[in-house]
């Protein structure tokens, strides 16, 4: 049981400090910024210039600092434990990434420029494209997707582009019942039904069903693989081949390539469409949730139908297609975004390929997957496995160990926090009851392992003797216990607001 | 014995005239857990038996509710926009979601009566 | 190998746990007919140093906005960003954590996202804002999907004010959709009558603000003639930093504002990545896509954050998400954060009105010049009619060390009156030599 608030003064306890909004440090007269004045002039705005308080609060940057450096220290990151967040492969972010992306030549650069004038980053978005498609055996890649799901939705409109320029567009997408949900919402945005495909008892797709499920109103198959249980699809290749028998497009969501990368190329599984996360696969930082990159890459069928804009070599050097009427034989469907794609993520993932290597990036995998198969070797006894291994990079257990114990999954996890690591995925995918996903990444030491499997075998023992109090009381020590998102979801509280009646002013 | 006629997605309707009064059940809130916003449909929709008529929200959990019958929606509890936990509370009572004018009452044959039900949520 | 911790008496000792012979027969569900024997055709691994060394090689390449007389904009703007937003940012419990989807050990990020979304809907003149988007052209975009559902109607109108990667985006998100999507001719003239254009199935109409030729119009009456008609007005923004002078979009009825944030601490990075704002009314916020942070209590009662209305999401509503959105641009956020906190409300004006005053003395300067300019009003970004095509004249300015603008031509080629039109922007960045060069080098060569 963590100590209340009221054990100490402040509230605050040694380095775990309580910290108000910055709204609530405000103080006319202060600033964090030294700005010349502007030079008099006569407006010329229209005559609609500014006239009300905005309300932002004023501090100076010593305050800002370390306002920010407090909330910084409430969060868990990679950089300071083991984060085995099944499918968001955490894995380590090497700083040499940071420190490339923010040279002046990449970072300090408009977009509109001249192409005679970014060559080097037109370079280098046309040698990560090379890098992407020699990794993956694919003849093109569209580059400008933002993120994993845009990626999503990006491969599955080339798609759609394809099948209406030969007049069949046809009106269903297959969906596995492990997919990611956004597969179904990529799906739906496309103006496409959704049907899902149920699951053999080996945790794979039911070939069966998926065949029957395929006839001429199939548009596409989006298949993840390796899957959401972390399984390679064994049957992939006659998958692909009753995808493409009835004319339909294969989709591949390429979130897992990280368990692949150097090993298997998903150009020779029949793949039509994958999108890469580079946030996942190639080390660009999480972030607290973005941005990301979702880079898709393309088959024969589908390289021409691929979104504006892209990188060519012209006759003075590298060029981007930005119009259609530039495009030559190429029918792009669209735009995903603004300008050119995630150059910040580019540069970090070109520098995460290059420094690991076409020798490295098979470790990578070999890796990834070694750890995830020692865990559940290690972890098989005491809990419960949802499918028989070898597994790829990640490993999914159910909650079947933890029936009659009344320690359910979420708790179990928040028990993980009070241990110092950073719970699993839980609850997902649906299709194991009370699922809990571990990715272990390559970037792992061996101690780490063992403390963490130590860890969740004492912890289980703990649940099955009965001492559920405590899982259900996790965790103590954190900054904040468990929260009540009931609250929060029927009386939404979305921004502060200055009479706000929970907002204590910090004195 | 409920008057209370019981669909497989866990609907109730309560028969008053041609009028349906529709919930969900007992059984569907526990599962659902706390409820923390309920998504009514306009007034005077016309709704399909198994249709989408309204969409009941927990933390974790978005679902549809299915009309279990076809007809006019013709009245809406508006008290669910601001205390949703009515569903927790009284599901088959003030947590009501919606009143059906019926077009086909013969669609009530195919429900469940409460006992029925009951163990058709047991299996 | 650096980032490698496991050695290779860990990799046997393991192998042997599990009980088999080789890394190999772990991929043995892979079909065999498709297993690289081999390693792919690139370089093997690399050090540090030669990594480095092979980027800046890249980056040499290129002309750094800092480097030169820099004028360009067109929905991405050169600003200063003060050095402890960027060192803020690097923080590895800020950079290497994910989405805060366990609030007990994300509080740090929750609570950023708290203070983003205060901070935008403020700016905005909106009463709530999500925790971002992938940029400003998809919120553009997700503003019509939401346009939609609220209104249940199908339509949309696109002014001829909107940039032209906008409406590309727009338009391609709602591609497959059963949706007319009325895109205006660009409004070189600055007179569209966009209220014409609003039906009955309308859902909204999507102005920007200030427009892509850099004017500013009261936008109330657009405002009332959508609300008349029972549409949405979306305000689509490429320049935030204008709200510290002009009159925000939910002071004119603004429905959705759905804005590029780059502007405020993040740096131009070739175009992305960016940080997409949107802002609307409490009455929408379950429709509203992308995540958002909420204000709730833990067990002790103390006040903290969460990730809240997820049902609205992908991976809860699957096919029925009021977006496929699952990534935010969280650390662009943050940086939006750290750098408007430093700003402040005095910041943050002074800041707009240096951005305008500097645009204001380059505009008197060209007029005085005898160059052509087509704006009446505006903020920061002007167009300059040259009376001769503007792209070659951008690339010989740019041979001569100058980067003048943005040729209105790279984002409407097919436009006859756009070809002459070359847009400049003018930030705090700008100097007064830089003014005098520009404004030499257009007198000499139009």
């Amino acid at each position: 049981m963590a100590a209340k608030d009221t054990d100490t003064f402040t509230g605050n306890k040694g380095l775990r400090i309580e910290e108000p909004l910055i709204f609530e440090q405000h103080a006319p007269g202060r600033s964090g910024v030294d700005l010349p004045e502007p030079p008099a002039v006569q407006d010329r705005l229209g005559g609609l210039e500014r006239r009300d308080v905005i309300g932002l609060p004023d501090l100076s940057e010593p305050q800002v600092m370390r306002h920010y450096t407090r909330l910084s220290q409430k969060n868990f990151a990679i950089d300071a434990g083991f984060y085995p967040l099944g499918s968001c492969t955490m894995k380590h972010n090497p700083r040499l990434n940071e420190k490339v992306a923010r040279l002046p030549g990449l970072a300090d650069v408009h977009p509109l420029q001249p192409a005679s004038t970014v060559q080097g980053a037109l370079r280098l978005i046309d040698t990560l494209a090379h890098w992407i498609k020699t990794l993956t055996g694919m003849p093109a890649v569209a580059m400008s997707p933002a993120a994993g799901a845009h990626g999503e939705l990006c491969g599955l409109m080339t798609a759609r582009a394809a099948l209406e320029a030969r007049g069949d567009a046809r009106k269903r997408v297959l969906v596995p019942d492990s997919a990611h949900g956004t597969n179904p919402a990529t799906a739906a945005i496309c103006g496409y039904s959704v049907e899902a495909i149920p699951l053999n008892d080996r945790g794979r797709v039911d070939l069966a069903a998926l065949r029957a499920a395929l006839d001429e109103d199939v548009a596409a198959f989006m298949l993840t693989n390796p899957n959401t249980c972390g399984l390679f699809e064994d049957e992939i290749l006659e998958q692909s081949q009753a995808v493409h028998d009835v004319g339909a497009f294969f989709y591949c969501d390429g979130a897992n390539f990280n368990a692949i990368v150097g090993r298997v190329r998903p150009g020779d599984l029949g793949i039509d469409c994958m999108h890469l996360n580079l946030h996942k696969t190639f080390s660009t930082p999480h972030g607290g949730g973005g941005p990301g990159s979702g880079p898709v890459v393309l088959s024969e069928a589908l390289a021409s139908y691929a979104p504006l804009p892209w990188v060519v070599h012209g006759d003075d050097g590298y060029e981007v297609v930005e119009h259609e009427a530039d495009a030559s034989d190429a029918e792009p469907y669209g735009r995903m975004k603004a300008y050119h794609g995630q150059m910040g993520m580019f540069v970090r993932a070109l520098a995460y390929m290059m420094s690991h290597g076409a020798d490295g990036l098979k470790q990578v995998s070999s890796d990834a997957v070694l750890n995830a198969n020692y865990l559940l070797a290690r972890l098989s006894d005491e809990l419960t496995l949802a499918y028989d291994g070898p597994c790829m990079h990640e490993v999914l257990f159910d909650d079947g160990f933890l029936k009659g114990t009344d320690v359910t999954t979420l708790d179990f996890a928040k028990a993980m926090i009070d241990e110092g690591f950073h719970p699993m995925t839980m609850y997902f995918p649906l299709v194991a009851h009370g699922a809990l996903l571990m990715e272990p990444t390559e970037t792992e030491s061996r101690d780490n392992l063992e403390q963490y499997i130590d860890t969740v075998l004492d912890l289980a023992r703990r649940a099955k003797a009965g001492d559920a109090q405590t899982f259900q009381d996790a965790p103590g020590y954190t900054p904040r216990r468990r929260l009540d998102e009931t609250a929060a979801a029927r009386c939404p509280i979305l921004r502060w607001k200055p009479d706000s009646v929970s907002g204590e002013a910090a004195e | 014995m409920s008057d209370l006629k019981y669909s497989r997605e866990h609907e109730w309707v309560r028969l008053d005239g041609d009028i349906a009064t529709v919930g969900i059940s007992q059984f569907a809130q526990e599962q659902l857990g706390d409820v923390v916003f309920v998504e009514l449909p306009d007034l005077g929709k016309a709704v399909e038996q198994n249709g989408d008529a309204a969409v009941v929200e927990s933390v974790k959990a978005a679902s549809e509710v299915y009309a279990p019958v076809s007809g006019e929606v013709i009245e809406v509890n508006s008290k669910l926009e601001d205390d949703p936990e009515l569903v927790n509370r009284a599901p088959t009572g003030d947590g009501w979601f919606i009143k059906i004018r019926l077009s086909d009452p013969s669609q009530l044959d195919g429900m469940m009566d409460e006992a029925t039900y009951n163990e058709f949520v047991a299996s | 190998m650096r980032y490698l911790p496991l050695t290779d008496a860990d990799r046997r000792e393991m192998l042997a746990t599990i009980g088999v012979p080789s890394v190999d027969s772990l991929f043995r569900d892979v079909p065999e007919s498709v297993r690289l024997t081999d390693t792919v055709n690139l370089p093997d691994h690399q050090g540090e140093l030669e990594v480095e060394r092979a980027i800046s090689a890249m980056a040499a390449e290129n002309t750094p906005a800092g480097s030169v007389p820099f004028f360009l904009g067109a929905g991405a703007y050169r600003h200063h960003v003060p050095a402890t937003v960027d060192y803020m940012i690097q923080r590895g419990e800020f950079l290497t954590s994910y989405t805060p989807y366990q609030p007990e050990v994300s509080q740090g990020t929750l609570q950023y996202l708290f203070e983003f979304q205060t901070q935008v809907a403020l700016i905005t003149g909106m009463e709530v804002a999500n925790a971002s988007m992938y940029d400003g052209a998809t919120s553009c975009a997700e503003a019509a999907l939401m346009a939609r559902r609220v209104t249940k109607r199908s339509d949309v109108v696109l002014s001829g004010t909107l940039h032209p990667h906008y409406v590309a985006t727009t338009e391609t998100l709602l591609k497959y959709l059963e949706a007319e999507i009325n895109v205006l001719p660009p409004d070189t003239a600055g007179d569209e009558d966009v209220a014409s254009h609003i039906g009955d199935d309308t859902a909204c109409v999507i102005v920007q603000y200030p427009d892509l030729f850099g004017r500013v119009r009261d936008l109330s009456p657009i405002a009332d003639a959508c609300h008349d008609a029972g549409a949405l007005l979306v305000v689509a923004m490429t320049e935030v930093v204008a709200l510290g002078a002009l009159k925000p979009p939910g002071d004119m009825g603004a429905d959705i504002v759905a804005a590029e944030g780059r502007s405020i601490g993040n740096p131009l990075n070739f175009g992305g990545p960016c940080v997409g704002l949107f802002a609307t009314r409490d009455k929408y916020i379950r429709q509203m896509p992308g995540r958002l942070a909420g204000e709730t209590v833990d067990v002790d009662g103390r006040r903290g954050w969460v990730l809240t209305l997820s049902t609205r999401e992908q991976h809860i509503r699957r096919e029925k998400a009021t977006s496929n959105i699952c990534t935010n641009s969280g650390l662009c956020a943050l940086a939006f954060t750290i750098h408007m906190s430093l700003l402040g409300e005095d910041g943050f004006r002074k800041l707009a009105m240096l951005n305008h005053a500097r645009t204001v003395q380059l505009y008197d300067r060209l007029e005085a010049a005898g160059l052509s300019v087509l704006n009446d009003s505006f903020f920061n970004e002007i167009a300059i009619d040259l009376g001769k095509p503007a792209g070659p004249v951008v690339d010989a300015l740019a041979g001569d060390g100058i980067l003048a603008g943005v040729p209105l031509s790279r984002l409407l080629p097919d436009v006859p009156l756009a070809e002459n039109l070359l847009l400049v922007a003018v930030t705090e960045t700008v100097t007064d030599d830089d003014i005098d060069r520009v404004v030499a080098a257009l007198k000499e060569i139009v």
